[in-house]
C-alpha cells in the first residue's frame, strides 16, 4: 500500500509483464512509459489521454476533464468505454484505417 | 503468478460435454487409473443427480456437491466457495494433499464462467491453475447437438482434449463427420476416441499441458499445426457462416507475423480487443516473437481472460515467426489480422534496452 495516499497495490495484470524473463527495475520503468505513450496513440483517436499516476497507476483523462484510475491495460479499457459511453473497437475499420496512416509500413 | 509458482499451482481439470456425452463415464474411468488417485472431484448435482453421487462415491470426502443448477454466475459461485473450502481443508489436513481437481460441469453449462472462476478468483488463483479443458461429444448425438445447441459448440470450441464417446455404435460416416467438423471448430485440441473397455491416456488427457515440462514442447506443436492444416482457402475467405447453426459461427484460424512484435504494442492491441469482443473470442493461443526476448513468449486466454505470459527457453524449431491461433465466433479473420499489423507498428521500432 501506498504511505501517502493509501491506494493497494492492484492485483497484477498480465500486460503487466516485461517483454524479457527477468526485467531489471529499470526495463519495468521503460516498459510503463511505453505503455503510455503507444495508448496514447490509440486513445488520441477517441480523445483521451493517459499519463502515469505516482509510478503505480494511471490516469485516463478526457478532454471535459472527465478522470479515472486504472492500474492496467484491462482496466483501462473498461474505464474509455465507461467515459465515453461506447466501446473503443479496435476492429472499427475507420479506427484501423487510422493507425495505418498513425504507423505506415515501410 | 509467475512460471515457478504455476507449476506448483494445484492443476483444475475442467470436464464438460452436452447432456449425455459420457462426462461422469470418463471420469470414472480416469480416476480409475492409479497416476490420478490423489485427484480431488468436484460435481454438479444437476442432470444425472444420482448416478454422479453413486459413481463417485468411493471419494466422498472429497466430493463438494454444487448446489444450485446450470446458471452460470451461480455456479461460478458456488464454484468458488466449494474450491476455497476444498483447499482450506487441504491445508488443515482434512482431506488428502490432493495433486489435481477434476471439476464436472453440467452437460447444459457454458464452461467460461467456470474456467474464469479458476482463472481470475482473486484467492484460487494463487493455489490453482486452470489444467487442460476436457470435452466430451457423443459420436452418435454429437453433430446434432453441435449445430442445435450453443453450448456444445462452446464445450468444443474451449476444450484442449475432446474426447469422442460412444464410437462403438456410431456410423463411421457419422463419425468421420463429426471429427472433421469437431477439427474446424477446434483444430488446435486434440482428439481421442474412446469406447467401452477400450484403452485411456489418462496423462495425455489430463496431465500433459502447458505448465508441464515434457508435454509443453508437444502441446505448442499441436497449437501450431492449426497453421498448415487450417490455410486459409478462397472459399472459406468467402465463407459466410449460417447463423441459425451453432458450430457454423465459430471458427479458428492462425495468424502468422514474421517480424518481431512489440510487447507492449501487443498487449494494448489484445486487451482493447478482449474487451470490445471478449465474449465472441473463446481462446486465443499465441507463441511471440516479441523484441528483445530471446525465446518465444506463449500466450493463451479465454473470452476476456489471458495467463500470465509463459517464456520458453527455446523456440521448438527453426521457425521464429509468431503465430497466433484465435477461435472466435462471427469475428472475420481479415479485419483482426489488420488491426493487429497496424496496433503492432506503434510499437519501438529498436529493442528496449535492458
Amino acid at each position: 500500500m501506498c504511505g501517502l495516499c493509501g491506494v493497494l497495490g492492484g492485483e497484477g495484470d498480465w500486460t503487466d509483464r516485461a517483454a524479457t524473463p527477468l526485467p531489471s527495475a529499470r526495463t519495468r520503468r521503460v516498459e510503463r512509459l511505453e505503455r503510455a505513450r503507444i495508448a496514447n496513440l490509440v486513445l488520441a483517436q477517441f480523445g483521451l489521454e493517459l499519463s502515469d499516476w505516482q509510478g503505480a497507476k494511471y490516469q485516463l483523462a478526457s478532454r471535459t476533464g472527465r478522470t479515472e484510475i486504472v492500474d492496467n491495460l484491462a482496466q483501462l479499457w473498461q474505464a474509455a468505454e465507461r467515459i465515453l459511453g461506447r466501446t473503443c473497437d479496435p476492429l472499427d475499420p475507420a479506427l484501423i484505417a487510422r493507425m495505418e496512416r498513425l504507423a505506415p509500413t515501410d | 503468478m509467475s512460471v515457478a509458482e504455476a507449476t506448483t499451482a494445484i492443476p483444475v481439470n475442467v470436464i464438460t460435454g452436452f447432456l449425455g456425452s459420457g462426462k461422469t463415464t470418463l471420469l470414472q474411468r480416469l480416476l480409475a487409473s492409479p497416476a490420478l488417485a490423489d485427484t480431488a472431484v468436484l460435481v454438479n448435482e444437476f442432470g444425472e443427480v444420482g448416478l454422479d453421487h453413486h459413481l463417485l462415491r468411493r471419494l466422498d470426502s472429497e466430493i463438494v456437491l454444487l448446489q444450485s443448477g446450470c446458471l452460470c454466475c451461480t455456479i461460478r459461485g458456488d464454484l468458488s466457495a466449494a474450491m476455497r473450502d476444498l483447499y482450506s481443508r487441504r491445508e488443515r489436513g482434512q482431506v488428502p494433499a490432493f495433486r489435481r481437481l477434476a471439476v464436472e460441469t453440467t452437460g447444459l453449462a457454458d464452461p467460461v464462467p467456470i474456467l474464469s472462476t479458476v482463472m481470475a478468483e482473486p484467492v484460487l488463483r494463487h493455489h490453482f491453475r486452470l489444467g487442460n479443458v476436457v470435452t466430451t461429444v457423443d459420436a452418435v448425438n454429437g453433430l446434432m447437438q453441435l449445430e442445435r445447441h450453443e453450448e456444445s459448440a462452446k464445450q468444443a470450441a474451449v476444450a484442449d482434449r475432446i474426447v469422442i464417446t460412444k464410437t462403438d455404435i456410431a456410423d463411421d460416416r457419422d463419425l468421420a463427420e463429426l471429427r472433421r467438423r469437431l477439427a474446424r471448430l477446434n483444430p488446435a485440441a486434440a482428439q481421442l476416441q474412446t469406447a467401452p473397455g477400450a484403452a485411456l491416456d489418462p496423462d495425455l488427457i489430463l496431465a500433459r499441458d502447458l505448465y508441464d515440462l515434457d508435454g509443453r514442447a508437444e502441446e505448442v506443436r499441436r497449437w501450431l499445426k492449426v497453421e498448415s492444416e487450417h490455410a486459409p482457402t478462397a472459399a472459406a475467405k468467402h465463407h459466410h457462416p449460417d447463423v441459425n447453426r451453432h458450430d457454423a459461427s465459430i471458427h479458428a484460424f492462425c495468424l502468422r507475423f514474421d517480424r518481431p512484435l512489440d510487447w507492449t504494442a501487443f498487449g494494448i492491441w489484445l486487451t482493447m480487443l478482449l474487451q470490445a469482443h471478449g465474449t465472441d473470442i473463446l481462446r486465443v493461443k499465441a507463441m511471440l516473437n516479441v523484441t528483445g526476448s530471446p525465446g518465444p513468449v506463449v500466450v493463451h486466454g479465454v473470452q476476456h481472460l489471458v495467463h500470465p505470459p509463459d517464456h520458453l527457453p527455446q523456440w521448438p524449431d527453426d521457425d521464429h515467426s509468431s503465430r497466433i491461433v484465435f477461435i472466435v465466433r462471427g469475428l472475420s479473420r481479415e479485419a483482426i489480422e489488420r488491426s493487429l499489423a497496424a496496433f503492432a507498428r506503434l510499437g519501438a521500432p529498436v529493442a528496449q534496452a535492458v
